[in-house]
């Protein structure tokens, strides 16, 4: 149960087939997506809070809810939601990003509406008591060591991303730091869920085997009986200053056998974008490093072997200024700052040079060929509308997200380059082995 | 030639035709136009079980290989050919297995069946990408080095099956992977990937006809019978209480355990794994080792154990990861709870609950084309026949607390287990 959804799914989005959406007097907002090839529905509600709206001081309480929302309420005591879907051969899980938090459930298409009864009940009707906030809190610190703590890597990822942003909450983990979840406590989780789990702050996406018209009207019996809070309750996120300084971050650790390298960019999201700039900066992504075609990897990994991976990863739905990421893993003997150099080299003649047309259309019809493969899969389906929804998308945008790709001229994406790829907006990361200096 | 077998019905997961080549393949089928895509999953039995002596990670080189050029196409020039039409073929080897999958676009059926037949019929292995993906896999080797969990897994495997090939690493070390020749790994493709023994799953927007050309065109060609030599059984050793320890500076200690499980052809089978769902299985939410360690106590973020059967070996795997002050406590916690099930203490209502879960689950592994396509590989893979998609659940529904009690004490036995330690435990 709960995963840490750092790297939500890439923008890529899908043109899903009949989809319905239609907001409740609540003001909860509901979209059907229906599915009819195999009997089974996805039950997901999405809430416009993730780790970046943790208050001061309190880094991991959109997570460590994310866990107590398990501990059952006055009608269903703890475990009983659970077991109800495990006796039904469903499955379940949660999980806390930057800018939400999501519950689902994958169950036969007959129970859909006991999904809802349950996940409505939970909305308003959480119970926690010292005795079950107290073991949860162990397991959150376990969860962190195990997938931070004794891993270098995750070690360098955190303070890359620390460093990269000064100011904005997205330079804290969403699992929160540790001395900060070990002071959490079960006043600090009511008072954000009273804050943030309220009709109007959530979005309910079903897909799969069911009526749009049924999934409505089971969504207003279940869902409809909630009272309305009045407004939404508004995200204050610190505004992060403007990007000056070229940062070098570095992990030294006796466990690291492998260099790796990485640089992140700080950069305008689908939400904080100029128009196309955001499909602009998904196929800059693609085109520098999105498999063994792409620039870098072809340059630097098979031509001049300097490094043995290389990739590069656009992170687009986010609510403020995201992250453009570039990662490698050097070659036997190439040392991290030559290798650095060498990435710096190949993104100067990409600037330089006209973009070759060829691979610019490879990578739009594979960008565009994405949404139909999702179509195959009402989870991701579920997921995609989800994300965007949550980070500040309408469904239209994700619908027409394929026909934007297809416009995104040469032009528009060197500009994007120049503009946002320049270095005293970036974060580099070394990981190394102990005791020993990049050069 | 077709044979319709199992029409619509609430019980079968999904509409599946056993159907043959005018070549003589055999190849399931489920054909469905609701979204313009067709997966393809394929298996050649063998895997790196068969890799070469002091050559372990020859399989799993050849699969990285496979989509690296064929035929008069070099590996940027396959790999253009695929980003053109955005097909997707990749492979992957396994211990008993090289196994692999393509996925196109309807439209661009014919591409991708061509492509595939290529990369499987005339795969070059040429010396470029031969050096490139051998580094790549040195590369993964020390990433993962020291990494708690991975160290965990390869220690208990090795210690378990010394002197078997399932000891060794389907991605070998480094080496071995030194050892390798580019003829090491023509041979590797030559022995291994023939058309007696493939398994096929094909599903999507595709017709019997085009499905049936679609298989002939890229396997019919292969060399008839794949070359490999008999496999013993694998030994199980290390069951006792001696933990295997292996000194990791983290705060946390990672556990692997085992002991070995009943044979996939038992009669009994399906009931150890209904048995091991109680256990340790599921969504980890509701099992016994989740409420004991993790909801009861906080000892840990993850538990699970489950039941895994490969041809050569069946054995019960679990594990958890925990703080070292607390390492032995959990490990203490879990001995007690495998004990109470050997010695048959198995409530009615948990193993109803476990039998619910795994009927009822049955369903959401049919649900995207692709998850299809494996889950019919799979199930040729493992042997089983069509009727399996419904005779599975109901041989699950019909376990009975007696068959449970019986089977947990051949499964759990004396409750001993294999254990495997990485971190610093310290006894509290």
């Amino acid at each position: 149960m709960t995963t840490l959804n750092s790297e939500p799914a890439a923008a890529p989005a899908p043109a899903a087939v009949g989809l319905v959406s239609e907001t409740l007097s609540n003001g909860l907002e509901v979209v059907v997506i229906p599915d009819r090839r195999a009997p089974v529905v996805t039950h997901m509600i999405w809430y416009r809070n993730g780790s970046a709206d943790d208050p001061q001081g309190k880094s991991g309480i959109a997570h460590f809810l994310e866990h107590l929302m398990f501990k059952g309420t006055a009608a269903h005591p703890k475990g009983e939601f659970s077991e109800v879907i495990a006796e039904m051969g469903g499955q379940e899980n949660a999980f806390t990003s930057y800018d939400y938090t999501a519950y689902f459930q994958r169950v036969a298409k007959e129970h859909l509406g006991l999904m809802m009864a349950f996940e409505a009940d939970r909305m308003t009707g959480l119970i926690l008591t010292d005795e079950i906030v107290a073991p949860e809190r162990d397991v959150v610190l376990e969860e962190r060591r195990m997938h931070c703590d004794a891993d270098p890597g995750s070690q360098l990822n955190e303070a890359v991303q620390a460093a990269l942003f000064i100011h904005h909450p997205y330079g804290t983990p969403i699992i929160g730091w540790s001395h900060e979840i070990e002071e959490l406590n079960r006043e600090d989780a009511l008072a954000y869920y009273q804050r943030f789990y309220t009709p109007e702050n959530a979005i309910l996406v079903v897909a799969g085997d069911v009526e749009p018209e049924e999934a409505f009207r089971l969504a207003r019996e279940h869902y409809g009986k909630i009272a309305a809070r009045g407004a939404p309750p508004k995200r204050r996120r610190p505004r992060e200053p403007q990007a000056v300084a070229s940062r070098l971050v570095t992990v030294n650790d006796e466990k690291v056998e492998q260099p790796s390298w990485q640089r992140c960019y700080i950069s305008p999201s689908s939400a904080t974008c100029s128009p196309g700039e955001a499909e602009a900066l998904e196929l800059l992504a693609h085109l520098l490093g999105g498999g063994h075609t792409s620039r870098l990897y072809r340059e630097l990994v098979i031509e001049e072997k300097k490094a043995v991976a290389l990739g590069a990863y656009y992170m687009g739905s986010a609510l403020d200024d995201t992250r453009f990421y570039l990662y490698g893993m050097p070659s036997p003997g190439v040392t991290l700052p030559e290798l650095d150099a060498a990435i710096d080299r190949v993104l100067a003649k990409f600037l330089a040079e006209p973009i070759n047309e060829a691979a610019l259309e490879r990578a739009k019809t594979r960008l565009v060929a994405d949404a139909v493969y999702a179509q195959d899969s009402q989870a991701m389906l579920a997921r995609w509308y989800g994300a965007s929804l949550a980070t500040g998308q309408t469904i239209r945008d994700v619908q027409e997200w394929p026909d934007r790709i297809e416009a995104t001229t040469p032009e528009a994406i060197k500009t994007a380059a120049r503009t946002w790829l320049t270095k005293r907006r970036a974060v580099t990361g070394y990981l190394l082995p102990a005791e020993q200096d990049a050069a | 030639m077709n044979k319709p077998f199992l029409e619509p019905t609430a019980k079968s997961a999904v509409n599946v035709r056993a159907l043959t080549t005018p070549r003589g393949l055999g190849f399931w089928l489920v054909e469905d136009y609701a979204v313009p895509i067709v997966a393809v999953e394929f298996a050649f039995p063998g895997g790196a079980t068969h890799d070469p002596a002091g050559k372990a990670g020859a399989a799993t080189m050849l699969a990285g290989l496979l989509d690296e050029g064929a035929g008069d196409l070099d590996s940027q020039a396959f790999q253009q050919a695929l980003d053109e039409k955005a097909v997707e073929i990749s492979f992957h080897a396994d211990r008993d297995f090289i196994g692999g999958r393509l996925r196109t676009l309807a439209r661009h059926l014919d591409r991708g069946g061509e492509l595939l037949r290529m990369a499987l019929n005339t795969p070059r292995l040429d010396q470029e990408p031969f050096e490139r993906v051998h580094e790549q896999m040195n590369a993964r080797i020390r990433h993962d080095a020291n990494d708690p969990a991975h160290m965990a897994g390869k220690a208990w495997r090795e210690r378990v099956f010394a002197g078997h090939p399932y000891a060794l690493s389907a991605e070998g070390d480094l080496d071995t992977l030194a050892a390798l020749t580019r003829d090491d790994l023509r041979a590797t493709a030559r022995s291994g990937l023939a058309r007696e023994r493939v398994v096929i799953a094909v599903v999507g927007a595709i017709s019997q006809d085009k499905a049936r050309k679609l298989v002939d065109g890229v396997f019919a060609d292969l060399p008839a019978t794949p070359e490999l030599v008999e496999m013993p059984r694998a030994p199980f050793a290390g069951l006792g209480d001696e933990v295997q320890a292996i000194d990791l500076d983290v705060p946390q200690t990672t556990i692997r355990f085992g002991r070995p499980a009943l044979e996939r052809d038992d009669p009994d089978y399906l009931t150890s794994v209904v048995l091991a769902h109680v256990l340790g299985g599921g969504t980890g939410l509701s099992s016994r080792l989740f409420r004991e360690v993790r909801e009861k106590r906080g000892l840990a973020y993850s538990v699970s154990a489950s039941v895994a059967t490969f041809d050569r070996a069946s054995y019960i795997y679990g594990g958890t990861t925990t703080k070292n002050e607390r390492a032995f406590e959990s490990m203490d916690v879990i001995r007690a709870e495998i004990l109470d099930m050997a010695q048959g203490h198995i409530g009615e209502e948990e193993l109803d609950k476990g039998k619910k879960y795994l009927i009822g689950s049955y369903p959401l592994r049919f649900d995207t084309s692709t998850k299809i396509a494996q889950q019919l590989a799979h199930m040729q893979l493992d042997g089983y026949g069509l009727d399996w998609l419904v005779e599975r659940n109901r041989r699950i529904g019909a376990v009975t607390l007696d068959d449970a009690r019986r089977t947990a004490r051949r499964l759990f036995g004396d409750g001993s287990l294999s254990v495997t330690m990485v971190g610093r435990p310290t006894k509290s």
